[in-house]
């Protein structure tokens, strides 16, 4: 079992090493001097040379990526250059807004998904599982930021029941902010739920036809216990899996959704910094989103031990 | 000679019999054909001219004359989707190219000499995974401009792990079996035996994987037009008058209505023909699905 937490590890942080790597590599080719960029067109050339040097944007290439790869560790994500503060306060900012977003979201999708899997499972081929995936197979189809667009024609211009746009901040009360966040979350929620409730309800059908399903019935356990104890638990690994993918997902969503609705989020500042060429905001936030799903992966890949006890034993 | 593992009573006549008696099959296959179909009329006839602009048509809701009513330049919408219809198409289409292009070599590349090379490529797979494929789809068409040539770009580099992968599990599930050890024995290469065995076994798979990735790659597509990194006006787009309609969702609500179900419908009927074909080549999917 340690064996197996351990190389899931190992592989972890290397791919969190390689992909800071990728995203250096590609800030380093994109054009663009930052130290003019932040000194304005009327800069001498001493001028830039001078603040270069002070950024040390003139060392040599390995010694650049140690100094920002070593600040990544201690969560220094260095400056902004247009907002010159540091990138830190930007984004920890941000992030209280896309984070719970995002938890929202997640929360959402498996409350609806999982127990409308379930439901399908149990009633393979009638008329109620015929709807139930109907209903799946629709919502997969539905572009997310265009659901919001629905909900925000219903919900806030027909029906006044919610803000069509915008974020009071946390400070305004967490009712009102909650509030703001209800309808992006569903936006997000929605399609993720078809998805994982056809997940759900082929990995619980895939389990049902085992004999150990046979067994648990035969000696007298009711239904509804064999369902949701037995072959529930078992159906979910494939339903793990998918629960990460799509927090990585819903985390890129965000980035959409957030337009959508106007919220200052990590999706907002991405596009300003991608617009003003505020290089080290964009490379911070997308290490902050790589690094976020290579740890929810690895999440994803500790609960498999803990669901399926026959894995601890294994590697 | 290339040999297959059909069963005997798979002749054509039986795999059509089937396909038609499958219900996903047939109306994934009706819609997808519909919509291509579309787009195709586009290159000849819209309901007018969705490059003349008439002010004074300007967000009219919809009528006899404007079937889905026209946006806030006075264009047609009906016609704009239709054309709109081609942009989807293509830019799914070529990034499904490139996924498959790259990756079914590569996983059936890294299938075939395992050890080392196998790790090494799945290894570089994670970290592609590891991206949130949005967001490095944003990031690229950031870096080299928009527009729909750097759309299709992003979204086709993120469909090389996926086709990879698919094609290396089906791969691996081949190479183990007797033919393949017959043909080995007649003296067959690793890129001979590959091509001529490994790949026609495992087409099935990939036409499956290609539907969702095409649906997929519909959507990415209209997420990138609307976030205004994908095709650039006057070429209409789904997204891209999703992104025009946003802000007139109180005055002109048709104008986010109707391209939003031309990509639903769009998205649905690839997925159902998906499913269809899965069912269809793999009766054991059916139970599952």
């Amino acid at each position: 079992m340690t064996a197996y937490f351990v190389k899931r590890l190992i592989i972890a942080a290397l791919t969190l090493v390689l992909a800071s790597m990728v995203v250096f590599a590609v800030m380093e080719i994109l054009p663009g001097d930052p130290a003019r960029l932040m000194l304005g067109l009327n800069a001498s050339a001493d001028q830039v040379e001078q603040l270069r040097n002070q950024m040390g944007l003139n060392a040599p290439l390995v010694l650049r990526y140690l100094h920002w790869a070593g600040g990544l560790l201690s969560l220094d994500f260095g400056r902004s250059y247009t907002y010159s503060v540091p990138v830190i306060d930007l984004v920890r900012e941000r992030i209280a807004v896309s984070l719970p977003l995002a938890l929202i979201a997640l929360a959402l999708s498996t409350i609806i998904a999982i127990p409308v899997g379930v439901f399908s499972a149990s009633r393979q081929g009638r008329a109620g599982d015929t709807l139930a995936m109907g209903a799946a197979q629709l919502g997969v189809a539905v572009p997310n930021f265009w659901f919001a667009l629905m909900l925000i024609y219903l919900f806030a211009v027909w029906l006044h029941l919610v803000p069509a746009g915008g974020f009071p901040g946390w400070s305004a009360g967490i009712w009102t902010a909650l509030k703001s966040l209800l309808l992006p979350a569903v936006a997000l929620a929605l399609p993720q739920a078809a998805i994982l409730a056809r997940v759900a309800r082929s990995a619980l059908i895939e389990v049902l036809n085992e004999d150990y399903i046979r067994t648990a019935r035969a000696k007298g356990l009711p239904y509804r216990a064999v369902l949701w104890r037995h072959a529930l638990r078992n159906a979910m690994i494939p339903v793990l899996t998918i629960l990460g993918l799509q927090f990585a997902f819903l985390l890129a969503g965000t980035i959409i959704i957030e337009n959508v609705f106007y919220l200052p989020g990590l999706g907002r500042l991405i596009f300003q910094a991608i617009t003003q060429r505020d290089l080290i905001v964009v490379e911070s936030i997308v290490m902050l989103l790589v690094a976020a799903v290579i740890l929810i992966n690895l999440i994803v890949d500790f609960s498999y031990a803990v669901v399926d006890p026959r894995l601890r034993g294994r590697q | 000679m290339t040999m297959r593992i059909d069963l005997p009573e798979e002749t054509l006549a039986g795999v059509l019999a089937k396909a038609f008696g499958n219900r996903s099959f047939v109306i994934g296959l009706v819609i997808t054909l519909l919509v291509v179909a579309v787009a195709l009329v586009s290159f000849l006839w819209t309901p007018s001219d969705v490059t003349r602009l008439v002010i004074a048509d300007k967000t009219q809701s919809p009528s006899h004359v404007h079937w889905f009513g026209t946006d806030h330049f006075g264009r047609d919408i009906l016609s704009m989707i239709m054309v709109g219809a081609r942009n989807s198409i293509a830019v799914a289409l070529v990034a499904v190219g490139i996924g498959m292009g790259i990756g079914v070599p590569l996983g059936a590349f890294a299938a075939a000499r395992g050890g080392m090379v196998d790790e090494a490529l799945m290894r570089v797979n994670d970290l592609v995974f590891a991206f949130p494929a949005l967001l490095s789809a944003i990031m690229i068409t950031a870096i080299f401009g928009p527009g729909a040539v750097n759309a299709i770009i992003a979204i086709g580099i993120f469909n090389i792990p996926v086709f990879a992968r698919v094609a290396r599990a089906g791969a691996l599930a081949i190479w183990p079996r007797e033919f393949i050890l017959a043909a080995r024995a007649a003296g067959k290469g690793m890129t001979r035996i590959s091509i001529e065995h490994i790949l026609p076994n495992i087409a099935t798979l990939l036409l499956v994987q290609g539907t969702i990735q095409f649906a997929l790659g519909i959507l990415a597509e209209a997420g990138l037009s609307y976030v205004g990194l994908g095709a650039q006006p006057p070429m209409p787009s789904w997204g891209r008058m999703l992104f025009d309609a946003q802000t007139r969702m109180v005055t002109a609500p048709w104008m986010a209505i109707f391209p939003g179900m031309a990509i639903v419908i769009t998205v649905l009927g690839l997925n159902l023909l998906g499913d269809g074909i899965a069912d269809i080549l793999d009766p054991k999917s059916r139970r599952r699905r």
